[in-house]
């Protein structure tokens, strides 16, 4: 399982909204290369964990670092170092709702390559060609449907190739079909890239297609109740609830 | 595991041009990536500018990693030639060769964007009730990044969306003007008409030109002016903002490194702040026009009597001192929509509350500021 220094070190994380404790003694790496998947119910704090991991909202306790850098340093230099190696792709697709696709995904590019137009306009395109939105770059993001917000999201995240993609729930809301359209393309990207992937779903079939190691989130105890390969997991853990999560339905015909 | 092939030194690209048959060799050795291909790119094109190469042939031999920002800088030097076919590709590894068939290297023509029109992002509403004591603490917090960024703003001009200012000055100016000149005509005329009824009692009918012009624009073309700009300006920001926070837009936004408050409310400011002193001023003239019609109509005055009192008793002063309170007031109201759109929190229904209160709060603080004004004016000048 070791390969070398991780990549992200999440060190007795406490994570919440003020005073309100969602997890606690939240401990874990995830290595360069891998795709880590976080599980759990709907509200356990699984979104929560993630803007911890971006640096959105600042740990109660604890530590988080991303390739050896703290990720809630104020320092704003090291903040925008860190920044720059995520991707995120955000549950909702957290595209800009006044401007094309091609403007959002030229958003980043801009701001950070010093490219001019011309071949700011050349990567846009490249992006879409890659996650399949090739000729879209003049829709607004309300004229397309949401399994292409997804992948017009995704086009935006990998606009500076990160190290790191994060994804919330990225099949929530699509059909199977686009859903494993979408899967195959993480993977691909992992695969020719080495991007690292930090993923959060509940889809089961994607968890066994994509997952290299999970972590399993748990509303009551706050805290994380299985760590590892989920083919493993799903045959030997001797906790009831996350049998249940891999094998739902054998459960009820039982 | 394969980690430093995305993360890599800047500086790790290396090349070399030489003739090579009456076209040009280009030699890369290292990587090509990211992080480099924007400089490398500049470099490159100025360095192929005088040579007039009609052939390109590029030498990969030495390169050890290309990613798809590498692949648009081979094709931009491609697309420097006037013919296409005179650029060829020698040496590439596996990897690289099979990456440039992945990205359709042959096939990456690219037209341009078309520039899109604006639309109005009245989006959807929503919302959910502010409590007292953070409130106060983020409106003081919020105040602070909302002054850092406009001092940031005057240090660099260049970083203003002036595309987004001209936007909201057109909103917030330009459409408000026919409302503001109405309802200031009208209060013109209230005032005169009522004014009227006392001051013909003491044959005083000429001093209804210096009540309307003295009352209008030392007190309330400024407020009442404002008081419509909350209303339609300081509402559609906070809904504005509101909705981008609900769909995670501001979240995206700061994870993409731009600092929201520069992004978003400075050029909503800095609208307001120069579109509101020239609708007071438009509502001045409309003010003294509704006076007017009521001196000429009813009083039985002449134009020239009613104008020329109406410039003996509005000094300079009584003119700058409103449209300076209402250059303060339009900050306020820019400032209050903004605030009430970033404070958010939740679902869509909260963009409703926010609106609401955005326009009462500014309304609010116009009155109490106008109050401050009086004050300062009676007891400092
Ligand atoms: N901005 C917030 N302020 C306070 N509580 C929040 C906020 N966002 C989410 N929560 C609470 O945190 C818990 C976990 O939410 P979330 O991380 O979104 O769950 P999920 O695992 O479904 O993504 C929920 O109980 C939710 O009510
Ligand atoms: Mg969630």
């Amino acid at each position: 399982m070791e390969k070398g220094d991780p990549i992200i070190k999440v060190e007795n994380l406490v994570a919440g909204y003020g005073d309100t404790v969602i997890l606690e003694h939240i401990s874990f790496n995830v290595y360069p290369g891998e795709i880590f998947v976080i599980l759990g119910g709907s509200g356990c704090g699984k979104s929560t964990l993630l803007k911890h991991l971006i640096g959105l909202i600042k740990p109660l306790s604890g530590v988080i670092t991303i390739d050896g850098e703290i990720v809630t340093e104020e320092d704003e230099e090291s903040f925008k170092r860190i920044i720059r190696k995520i991707g995120v792709l955000y549950q909702s697709s957290a595209l800009l709702g006044s401007m094309t696709l091609g403007e959002n995904i030229a958003l980043p590019i801009k701001e950070y390559s010093g490219l001019d137009p011309e071949s700011v306009e050349r990567i846009v395109r490249m992006k879409l060609k890659l996650v399949g939105l090739e000729g879209f770059e003049n829709h607004l993001p309300s004229e397309i449907s949401g399994g292409m917000k997804k992948r017009a999201g995704l086009a935006r995240a990998i606009a500076l190739n990160p190290a790191i993609l994060m994804f919330d729930e990225p099949s929530a809301g699509l059909d199977p079909v686009t859903s494993a359209g979408l899967d195959e393309l993480i993977l691909d990207l992992n695969k020719n890239s080495g991007t690292t992937m930090v993923i959060v779903t509940h889809e089961l079939s994607s968890i066994f297609t994509i997952a290299d190691r999970i972590i399993m989130l748990d509303r009551k105890t706050k805290g994380i109740i299985a760590e590892g390969d989920p083919r493993y997991l799903r045959d030997h853990s001797p906790d009831p609830y996350v049998k249940e999560f891999f094998n739902p339905v054998k459960e009820k015909r039982g | 595991m394969k980690k430093s092939e995305n993360t890599g030194q800047p500086d790790s690209i290396q090349y070399s041009l030489s003739d090579n048959e009456g076209g040009l060799l280009l030699s890369l050795s290292g990587r090509l990536d990211t992080e480099n291909a924007g400089a490398f790119l500049r470099e490159i094109k100025e360095g192929l500018k005088g040579t007039q190469a009609r052939s390109v042939t590029v030498d990969l031999s030495g390169l050890t990693y290309l990613d798809d920002y590498g692949v648009m800088v081979l094709t931009e030097i491609r697309d420097m030639l006037v013919n296409r076919d005179a650029f060829s590709i020698i040496n590439a590894n596996e990897r690289i060769s099979n990456f440039l068939s992945i990205m359709a290297f042959d096939s990456t023509g690219m037209p341009g964007i078309r520039k899109k029109k604006w639309i109005n992002p009245f989006e959807s509403l929503g919302g959910e009730t502010i409590k007292v004591m953070d409130d106060f603490r983020f409106m003081l917090a919020f105040l602070g990044e909302v002054s850092l960024a406009l001092f940031n703003v005057l240090r660099h001009p260049g970083s203003l969306r002036v595309g987004d200012t001209v936007h909201f000055m057109q909103r917030a100016g330009v459409e408000a003007l026919p409302i503001v000149a109405l309802i200031n005509f009208l209060l013109g005329l209230i005032i005169a008409f009522m004014s009227s009824i006392q001051l013909r009692q003491f044959g005083a009918d000429i001093y209804v030109a210096s009540l309307v012009a003295l009352a209008m624009a030392y007190e309330l073309s400024p407020v009442m002016t404002c008081i419509l700009v909350a209303g339609r300006s300081g509402s559609s920001f906070a809904s504005e903002i509101g909705t981008m926070k609900v769909s995670e837009e501001i979240d995206a936004l700061f994870t993409m490194g731009f600092n929201p408050v520069r992004f978003l409310v400075v050029p909503r400011v800095l609208a307001s702040l120069i579109v509101v002193p020239v609708l007071t001023l438009f509502a001045d003239i409309f003010a003294i026009l509704g006076g007017l019609f009521v001196g000429v109509f009813i009083l039985d005055l002449t134009t020239t009597a009613y104008i020329g009192q109406t410039f003996r008793s509005l000094t300079l002063f009584y003119l700058f001192w409103g449209v300076m309170k209402s250059c303060v007031f339009a900050v306020v109201i820019a400032w209050v929509g903004c605030l009430r759109g970033f404070q958010v929190r939740g679902g869509a229904d909260s963009v409703g509350k926010a609106t609401t209160s955005a326009v009462v709060t500014g309304i609010f603080m116009i009155i109490i500021l106008d109050s401050v004004f009086a004050i300062i004016h009676i007891y400092w000048l």
